[in-house]
């Protein structure tokens, strides 16, 4: 949670990715990705649709198995055991476009189940620490609530919040303001950026330019399963080195 | 038809009664059993539930209570018709509920279960803290629906010489000579059973028609 953490990304990476293979049948969906998140570091990965970006991170957290290479989450080597992958699940938040809240329990609910079950907090610390993270993404008020009651950009944050209650050391957000309303898209990427001023380690799948501009410490572009291009921000935006980078930033920044 | 013969009559809808709630609490939780294990995911296992759940729902029930009462007697395994019937109800409604839960867990958004994954939730929380609650209310209607069925499906037992409501209908029949009289008060009394959960079932479905909205 200190600014303390975020320069302490010396020793080994908290994400790395290496050689990472993946098929759908016959369709190579992902080809041969290196990648590697150091502590701290937020990473902003764009592409088409298709470019296999979700399916990227999705594997990070075992969503998706692949078939070849190495991903390594916090010291741990990502095997196909379920103890593995449980316990890289525990490292790792993740957040999807489709909030995926539990509609039967309140949000209050929603946030103390998992602390509850895998990391075995009492219900009085459990309800401490979600209450605590409700106020975080400024949506306490609501904690009685059911998620259908909620508009989609708190249903949001109270998704980011159950995901922070598991105390992650990395954050997945899978195109997080795809789903919502344009009004309620500045509300979940303000607690995005929150969460980033705070050090959290991140790997945002998003089409927000402005976010990425304002956050990203390196912005990766994807297309057809391959990482076409990374570079800084600025570097990224001013500069891009390939043709479909280039082809991507007129589509998505509406300059032809 | 006399006082007598009305309490007789009460004595079969008590047995109807019981063994309708026995089949269907025993067949709740062995069609739970059957609805995991037909979206386990493992193949194998996929394959043998729904076979078992093709052999009962392509079957007469009168057929699988014949097999279980005269079948198990057969190899030894001696039952009264109590038991027999019992058992027979059972597997019958362990089929028919594993495969309408079967449907109503699949019928659960697959971002229920990725997101009780990405919190690390082994397979036991998922099903009973995510998923199961969602599938049950889903089910609920169905359920109700097959209840119904199985209460009327206990009157097969008086065939393998269970005294049930039918049978005890048929005993009073054959003894006051008013088959219709007789008989018209067991429909009575059936439908006294079943018309109530009807309508609940059709308030159910009406309440998540309005709640998924």
């Amino acid at each position: 949670m200190s600014q303390v953490r975020t320069s302490d990304n010396s020793i080994e990476p908290m994400i790395s990715l290496s050689g990472v293979g993946k098929w759908y049948g016959a369709f190579q969906a992902l080809d041969s990705i290196n990648m590697s998140v150091a502590k701290g570091e937020k990473i902003v990965l764009c592409g088409p649709s298709g470019s296999g970006k979700s399916t990227l991170i999705r594997c990070i957290n075992h969503l998706e198995a692949y078939q070849k290479g190495d991903i390594h989450v916090g010291g741990i080597r990502l095997g196909h055991g379920s103890k593995v992958i449980d316990a890289v699940r525990r490292e790792v938040g993740m957040v999807f476009q489709q909030f995926n809240l539990f509609p039967h329990l309140t949000v209050l609910q929603n946030c103390m189940l998992a602390p509850m079950r895998t990391l075995g907090l009492n219900k009085p610390q459990a309800e401490g620490r979600a209450r605590t993270l409700l106020e975080r993404v400024k949506i306490s008020e609501q904690a009685e609530k059911y998620p259908a009651q909620l508009s989609g950009g708190q249903q949001q944050r109270v998704a980011i919040a159950r995901a922070l209650c598991m105390r992650p050391k990395a954050m997945l957000f899978d195109e997080p303001t795809s789903a919502l309303d344009p009004e309620m898209v500045k509300e979940v990427l303000d607690t995005m950026i929150a969460l980033a001023e705070e050090g959290m380690t991140m790997i945002c799948v998003t089409h927000e330019m402005g976010f990425a501009r304002q956050v990203a410490d390196r912005i990766v572009f994807m297309a057809s399963g391959v990482i076409v291009e990374e570079a800084p921000p600025a570097e990224f935006f001013s500069n891009p080195k390939h043709e479909r980078t280039r082809k991507f930033l007129g589509e998505v920044l509406g300059r032809h | 038809m006399g006082r007598e013969e009305f309490l007789f009559l009460l004595t079969g809808l008590k047995w109807t009664v019981a063994l309708s709630a026995v089949a269907f609490v025993c067949g709740c939780v062995a069609g739970l059993m059957v609805a995991l294990l037909r979206t386990s995911g493992v193949a194998i296992i996929e394959r043998l539930t729904a076979g078992y759940i093709a052999v009962f729902q392509g079957t007469p029930l009168l057929m699988q209570l014949f097999v279980v009462y005269y079948g198990l007697a057969l190899i030894g395994i001696q039952m009264d018709a109590w038991a027999a019937v019992s058992v027979g109800l059972t597997l019958h409604a362990s089929a028919f509920l594993g495969e309408i839960w079967r449907g109503s867990i699949e019928a659960v958004p697959r971002g229920q279960t990725e997101a009780a994954k990405a919190l690390s939730l082994g397979y036991v929380s998922r099903m009973k803290d995510v998923v199961l609650p969602q599938a049950i209310r889903i089910s609920l209607p169905a359920t109700v629906g097959f209840l119904v069925q199985l209460i009327k499906g206990t009157s097969l037992a008086s065939i393998v010489g269970f005294t049930e409501l039918t049978r005890a209908g048929n005993i009073i029949s054959n003894q006051i000579f008013q088959p219709l009289t007789v008989f018209g008060i067991v429909g009575a009394l059936y439908f006294l059973m079943c018309c109530p959960l009807t309508i609940y079932g059709a308030h159910l479905e009406r309440k998540f028609l309005t709640a998924s909205r």
